[in-house]
């Protein structure tokens, strides 16, 4: 097991870094490769790769992931392998075992399987698994826990009090820009929605390039159905929250993928980041980008469709 | 097979315990547990006198503390792991990490479950959960069709206790925050979904709005029927069409797959439910101790007798039932 890295330099005068998200929608595998060509000249720190959602998505196999894990590593890219969120049948954990025996790449385990078969060895956790006060993020740790994702749904506050605690050589992530991964369930919705059975459901989801929008009977854009996955319709956005998380001493700001606008959306966070744009109004200009609109409700302890500090 | 039964108080309790459960879950009167309302689950002396009921008649009483705590609640739910030992349960059913770990080492005798909470959902997870805590039984989430179910037990290194019968979770049980997208409160966080607290009736000329956390889950015209506005199982419109765009208001009967949970290897069917009056967990208790029974003394024989199917349909939400994920279609 390699020793976890110390942190050395103190909390306040770290820079956090960029990370990307894996892609949570089902892109057909020429704009895949597009937008990790994209990705490869961006400024972000951390890619993490590969299907999280469903294991009927096959546009973008493990070899195909494997090479674009490597050309963007060429690139100076960090790459992570991220895995299924909802582990299932036997075929999805020898998947899953394929991912988690390699060595080449940092392993992100989104379910307790996944954080099973890398156990003894350093391996991330994203915001599927649930990690919810000091104690567990300890057990973790003790098992090669090297990052976690702070869970989506959780308050600054309690934030804080998880920093304070933290083990050393665990490094913190958050979900800073994207819509919110809200349940996983073992319908597909999408698949449902075009009246086809789950178990032919025809790519169902490779129409909707960001999900399929649930809107209220009064016509209120709610919820996103991506395939077994429902997300927020509208998306998280806490890049004005960056002086109150550089004061956390995060050491990962996340970026969930969406279909159009992030270059710009990857551009103004690096200018933030970079201290050339103010936080504030980089998140103001995020607002304009999104598929919906923006919610930052969960940060601030409401609602997580809340609209605290968002005009 | 083990019948474990809800108990939202000790009337409840009572109800399951005279009507055949062999085993029924209970839990504190706070946050601590999935079934937190208003009203419900048990003060401490009242937890004493069920157990000693339960004791008297040979049924086992598990106690659930089956949210996640975050640090500032943390020593809270220590106290309830140290007060569950002291009352000497049969068992604790939890779902976070951090507890069962306080809770393997602090009370090593405790006999643990891993609560449907814990949303493992294959064996891989059960191992980890059996490595580093010694759960001895866990409760699978309603996401696997009966023969994943078969698969999780040839493999698993603890006992297995699935669902039979009561208010269906249609997402991944501890892994769905949904309700705290509307509301702020989540089963995880709260121990509650779709909390009354934030729910509006909003009545006009000629409908009847339910609202979650200002959300319209809900519209009805006059005089039809109406059901509690469940985030999951509200009315949308997607694409131009509306419907139970998650789920209907259906419930989960699975009594027709004994005969295969069996063959699974299933060692206890859990029946939801601590929010229902003693009087639905005494129907269902006693109908489903007369099925078991019968399944036991004539296995290649069982179907459900109409009369039972019918008296479970009419208490469930939506008086309509469904075999859910267990039936593959369904998914």
């Amino acid at each position: 097991m390699t020793e976890p890295q110390p942190l050395t330099a103190a909390p306040s005068s770290r820079r956090p870094r960029l990370s990307l998200g894996p892609i949570s929608y089902y892109w057909p595998k020429a704009e895949v490769d597009a937008f990790y060509a994209m990705v490869a000249e961006a400024p972000v720190d951390i890619v993490y790769l590969g299907e999280t959602i469903c294991s009927k998505r096959n546009q973008v196999r493990f070899e195909d992931w494997m090479a674009i894990a490597e050309r963007l590593a060429e690139h100076g890219k960090e790459v992570v392998l991220s895995t299924l969120a909802l582990v299932e049948a036997e075929s999805e954990l020898k998947r899953l075992r394929a991912i988690c025996e390699q060595s080449r790449f940092l392993v992100e385990a989104n379910d307790m399987g996944a954080v099973q078969l890398l156990a003894g060895r350093p391996f991330a956790i994203g915001h599927s698994v649930n990690c919810y006060n000091d104690r567990t993020l300890a057990v973790l740790a003790g098992q090669g826990l090297k990052r976690w994702v702070y869970p989506v749904e959780l308050t600054r506050e309690t934030l804080e009090q998880m920093q304070r605690t933290r083990p050393d050589g665990v490094e913190t992530e958050v979900m800073a820009y994207g819509r919110l991964p809200l349940a996983y369930s073992a319908r597909c919705f999408t698949a449902r929605h075009k009246d086809l059975p789950k178990d032919d459901c025809r790519d169902a989801c490779i129409d909707y390039a960001d999900g399929l929008v649930v809107n209220t009977q009064d016509d209120q854009q709610f919820l996103v159905l991506n395939g077994i996955q429902t997300q927020s319709a509208h998306t998280a956005n806490l890049l004005a929250e960056l002086p109150a998380m550089r004061r956390l001493g995060l050491d990962i700001l996340r970026i969930s993928p969406q279909s159009e606008h992030m270059e710009q959306i990857i551009a103004l966070f690096d200018q933030a980041l970079r201290d050339s744009v103010d936080p504030a109004e980089a998140a103001a200009q995020l607002n304009a980008l999104m598929p919906v609109g923006p919610c930052d409700g969960y940060w601030h302890g409401e609602a997580g469709m809340a609209k605290h500090a968002i005009a | 097979m083990e019948l474990v039964c809800p108990a939202g108080n000790l009337p409840a309790l009572k109800a399951a315990v005279d009507n055949g459960a062999n085993a029924v879950y209970i839990g504190f009167r706070d946050d601590t547990n999935a079934r937190h309302f208003a009203g419900l689950n048990f003060a401490p002396n009242k937890m004493v006198d069920g157990i000693r009921y339960a004791r008297s008649k040979g049924v086992r009483v598990f106690i659930a503390l089956n949210t996640y705590p975050r640090p500032d609640g943390f020593r809270r739910f220590e106290q309830a792991v140290d007060r569950a030992a002291e009352l000497g349960v049969d068992a604790l059913i939890a779902a976070d990490i951090g507890v069962l770990d306080y809770a393997s080492r602090t009370h090593p005798r405790l006999s643990l479950h891993l609560s449907v909470q814990g949303s493992a959902t294959n064996y891989e997870a059960l191992r980890f959960y059996h490595e580093h805590f010694g759960i001895r039984r866990a409760v699978l989430p309603r996401v696997l069709s009966i023969s994943q179910v078969q698969h999780v037990i040839d493999q698993s290194p603890v006992e297995i206790e699935v669902f039979a019968f009561g208010s269906l979770c249609v997402m991944v049980e501890g892994r769905c925050i949904l309700s705290s997208y509307a509301t702020g409160r989540s089963p995880n966080t709260f121990g509650a979904c779709s909390p009354a607290s934030h729910v509006e009736w909003i009545e006009t000329e000629d409908k009847l709005d339910t609202r979650l956390g200002g959300v319209l889950i809900q519209r009805h015209a006059k005089g039809e029927n109406v059901g509690y506005p469940t985030l999951c199982k509200g009315t949308f419109n997607t694409d131009g069409q509306t419907y139970h765009a998650i789920e209907d208001a259906v419930s989960l009967n699975a009594m027709e797959l004994l005969p295969q949970m069996a063959a699974a290897g299933v060692k206890a069917v859990k029946i939801e439910g601590r929010q229902r009056s003693p009087v639905y967990v005494a129907q269902v208790t006693k109908i489903w101790r007369e099925a078991l029974d019968s399944f036991a003394k004539n296995p290649n024989a069982f179907t459900p007798k109409p009369e039972w199917t019918s008296a479970l349909g009419r208490v469930s939400e939506g008086a309509q039932t469904t075999l859910g994920p267990y039936h593959r279609p369904w998914q």
